[in-house]
């Protein structure tokens, strides 16, 4: 029913997708940022945490999940670039695990640390989370230092596949710019969703208010730096693999990619334009609160969209600077055509888990956060 | 050659982890059941007691269950980061219940806890209820999925190596899903979290009897507590028994160090301690058989054939077996695209022999053997821990019942000294699978020594010193801040009163 090659790009679909919703969830990281900045009361601050604290795990699973997914999917891509990039992956990790405790034990007696040392841990993985794994996503463009040699398993003395080319392991990443570039503009990304989400979320004018009046400028960042990547990105060299696999160095390749493939142009742009329209629309109408909606849609679109430009058209995804022929591509990193069609059957239960997600979401959000709830309340963060 | 350090710190990394993970993760499984049921009571019967009792449980329930998810995320990427050979070489089978528990039971999970923390005012009660229990089913999937993938560690099914890949390729999921050891496993380990979920509870509800306060709180909470852990408890019993025979087929070196079993035969011995043994009882529980064989360390080793005329064939030669899968993989990869037909006879000799393929990474056959006291001792631990914790939890369900636990002190502090016991026997049940599986990474196709990815072990041990150093601190404030909560104790009723709390 499903030939190989289109399990592939089917599995790689799923992954662009995944990636697309995660820096969407992201609003939570973007929201978190802004504790202190926005939040200058322990009435808003507490609404802020609350806010967020009722999605984070949204945010957690999807970041699991890509990682399961692109395991069961991309193995090579799991083993070359988790045991390579190591301290990238850790870092992010270990961020967002001081993420996941302190909502649940900031406010808690006994705590130890006390109430603002867990809540600076939710701004720093804010920052850190999204920078990092902007920084991480970079290098699907600008390329690793790796190596991969499958004959090394049938030698004794070292029977290593993947071996990456400097002691840096993955902190290398942090030298690019165009890595940084993407990893800023995701951050900014997450603070014009984080704000957005909170407009929709909270309904405090006070706070929303503040919220509402830096979205500008959180927008304006943003942009700077997606504008500045976008231009790096369709003017760079990139990787190109030709039919029988090999894989060379194509100018202008991601400008390619994006007119040679008129789905991934659509999405892109639509992606595009509800991002600015969502953020124009609520700087400039009072009271409205919606943004969130359009501006998040929008960037699941996009992000899919810059995932597919990654991947598809005769794209290595995860290039190697050190050795461009052990670049990873859809079809040299996947798995075998058994599991990916097994895991394309468990994949049909995706719609059935969004459905639920969106019923149990609708359920908690009928009445967005008032600082008469969370005063009321005892059952908050 | 890999370095031995960078494969020691690798191993203590992971273990740390798989350890950490494995104090939050059993509480959470078992809670799950104890306050959805008593919210099903709640919800039944209409009595609002039944929801302070539940919503403290589940106060309790998401203080733990943070720091389970923290440290889950870190054992998943760990197999990336840390054990990247074996990420490729296996990832093919490995990975899909990975994305399956991610897709199928984690979401469950997340939507649902949310729901049950803070919806108590925003949706309906049966949508509550509903949700609570939900949140365990997810946690129980999620435990399903991932001992899926550990027992296919243990005992490899449904795949077939493939050296144009250079991995093992998944041929059937349904045995892997069905892989006999991974369905005993599922319930032992899944049950062993209701007697850890039974006995905290027990035990935290004690200290209330003994400080004589919210008495009906506690005796309640002991009631359903003591009933969930005594199903889970004989079940565990029950599938442990099922693992003996499952570690006796596929994993007899496991079994043998488990015992101590140096030299086996007809009618093995059960040891109990050394020197203290039951004659045949080891034979017993390994094959249902009194005169069933046991082999021994020794036998292992150097071959043995039982009287049935079964062969099991030395370690010599299954090293040699598994140098010849190996050298004839490599004749195979280079000769494949320039001499189809040396290709096709190294391909062949490859065939034969790849069931041995991870011995040809051995360097001598010492190497087969677990470290014997790291299995043997806890293995007695954890046995002996679970028969003693079921006879407590059927003093304090009988007691209960006939209304005397009040005054049983001696009782109460027993229960409350017992926390840290089943916590013990759970973690001491890990390290018998674990530590007892060495030095496979899976069980005769790779050892961990050939698993492990290409890092400087100054950086892995980094890594170790932050995780132990961030675990330990999140335990530290998790039993802090629970030791809070339980000194605060319930909520009280509206018309609260000390003496209707205690008549």
């Amino acid at each position: 029913m499903f030939e190989y090659g289109f399990l592939q790009q089917y599995w790689w679909f799923i992954i662009s997708l995944l990636g697309g919703l995660l820096v969407f969830l992201m609003f939570v990281q973007g929201a978190n940022a802004m504790i202190f900045s926005s939040g200058r009361t322990e009435e808003e601050r507490t609404m802020i945490v609350n806010s967020t604290g009722r999605k984070w795990e949204f945010t957690f699973t999807t970041l699991v999940t890509f990682g399961g997914a692109f395991f069961a999917s991309f193995p090579l891509f799991y083993s070359t670039s988790f045991g390579g990039a190591y301290w990238v992956w850790v870092l992010i990790l270990v961020s967002f695990v001081f993420q996941a405790v302190s909502y649940e034990f900031q406010r808690k007696a006994g705590n130890i640390l006390g109430r603002n040392v867990f809540r600076a841990f939710l701004v720093v993985n804010g920052f850190l989370g999204p920078f990092l794994v902007g920084v991480a996503v970079g290098t699907f463009f600008t390329g690793s230092d790796f190596y991969v040699d499958k004959n090394a398993i049938g030698g004794l003395s070292s029977p290593v596949i993947s071996s990456w080319g400097n002691s840096w392991h993955g902190l290398e990443a942090l030298a690019s710019v165009p890595n940084l570039l993407l990893g800023f503009a995701v951050v900014g990304l997450t603070r014009v969703l984080g704000s957005l989400y909170m407009i929709n979320n909270i309904s405090d004018e006070t706070l929303t208010g503040k919220i509402r009046g830096r979205l500008v400028f959180n927008a304006a960042g943003f942009l700077l730096f997606f504008l500045a990547f976008l231009v790096w990105l369709f003017t760079c060299e990139g990787f190109a693999v030709s039919e029988d696999g090999t894989v060379f160095m194509e100018k202008y390749k991601y400008w390619h990619n994006l007119l040679q493939t008129p789905p991934v142009l659509v999405i892109f742009l639509a992606g595009t334009l509800a991002v600015l329209y969502g953020i124009l629309k609520t700087s400039l109408k009072k009271g409205y609160r919606r943004g969130i909606w359009w501006t998040g849609a929008g960037t699941v679109l996009a992000v899919t969209a810059l995932f597919m430009l990654a991947g598809y058209n005769g794209t290595a995804y995860y290039p190697s600077t050190a050795d461009l022929q052990a670049s990873l591509t859809v079809s040299n990193s996947c798995s075998s055509e058994f599991t990916l069609k097994t895991m394309t059957y468990v994949s049909f239960i995706i719609p059935f888990v969004l459905a639920y997600i969106a019923y149990a979401w609708r359920a908690m959000d009928r009445t967005p956060i008032t600082a008469r709830e969370m005063d009321a309340t005892e059952d908050k963060y | 050659m890999v370095d031995t350090a960078l494969i020691g710190w690798s191993r203590a990394q992971f273990a740390l982890t798989a350890c950490y993970h494995w104090l939050f993760v059993p509480l959470t499984l078992g809670l799950a059941v104890i306050m959805a049921v008593m919210e099903t009571v709640y919800v039944v019967k209409k009595d609002d007691f039944w929801k302070r009792t539940a919503r403290f449980w589940q106060k309790i329930f998401g203080i733990n269950f943070a720091v389970g998810i923290a440290t889950g995320i870190i054992l998943e990427f760990e197999f990336g980061t840390n054990w990247s050979n074996y990420s490729w070489f296996v990832g093919d089978i490995f990975g899909a219940p990975l994305a399956i528990e991610g897709i199928f039971a984690f979401f469950m999970e997340a939507t649902f806890v949310a729901v049950m923390f803070f919806g108590w005012n925003k949706v309906g009660k049966k949508f509550h209820l509903a949700s609570t229990w939900l949140t365990g089913i997810g946690a129980s999937i999620s435990a399903l999925w991932i001992l899926v993938a550990n027992s296919w560690m243990q005992h490899p099914v449904g795949m077939e190596f493939n050296p144009d890949t250079v991995r093992h390729e998944m041929v059937d999921f349904w045995a892997v899903v069905t892989n006999p050891v991974a369905i005993t496993k599922f319930f032992h380990s899944v049950l062993s979290g209701w007697m850890t979920g039974a006995v905290v509870v027990i035990g935290l509800s004690c200290w209330y009897l003994l400080r004589k306060r919210d008495v009906r709180f506690a005796r309640a909470s002991i009631k359903v507590a003591s009933i969930v852990g005594i199903i889970g408890t004989l079940a565990v019993m029950f599938t442990g028994d099922g693992s003996a025979l499952h570690v006796a087929k596929y994993q007899p070196m496991k079994l043998a160090a488990a015992e101590g079993l140096q030299d086996g035969g007809q009618r093995a011995p059960f040891s109990i301690v050394p020197g203290v043994e039951i004659p045949g009882m080891l034979s017993v529980l390994a094959t249902h058989d009194i005169d069933g064989y046991v082999p021994g360390i020794n036998d292992l080793l150097n071959g043995y054939e039982t009287p049935d005329g079964v062969t099991g064939i030395s370690a010599g030669e299954k090293m040699a077996r598994g140098d010849k899968a190996l050298e004839a993989f490599s004749t195979y990869r280079e000769t494949r695209d320039s001499d189809p037909e040396a290709a096709a006879s190294a391909r062949k000799v490859l065939e034969e022999n790849v069931d041995y393929f991870g011995y040809g990474y051995i360097d001598n056959k010492e190497e087969l053997v677990p470290p014997v006291w790291l299995v043997y001792w806890p293995f007695r631990i954890m046995v002996g821990l679970g028969c003693f914790l079921l006879l407590l939890m059927v003093a304090v369900f009988w007691f209960e019942h006939r209304n005397r636990i009040e005054k049983m002190r001696w009782l109460q502090w027993l229960s409350l000294c017992s926390i840290p016991l089943v916590y013990l026997a759970g973690q001491a049940g890990w390290v018998v699978a674990e530590v007892g599986r060495q030095p496979w990474a899976i069980q005769d196709l790779l050892p961990v020594k050939a698993a492990v990815s290409s890092l400087d072990k100054g950086a892995v041990m980094t890594t170790f010193f932050i995780f132990v150093a961030v675990f330990t601190l999140f335990l530290a404030i998790e039993i802090r801040i629970m030791a809070k909560a339980v000194s605060k104790g319930p909520e009280k009723a509206p018309e609260d009163s000390a003496e209707q709390e205690n008549s």
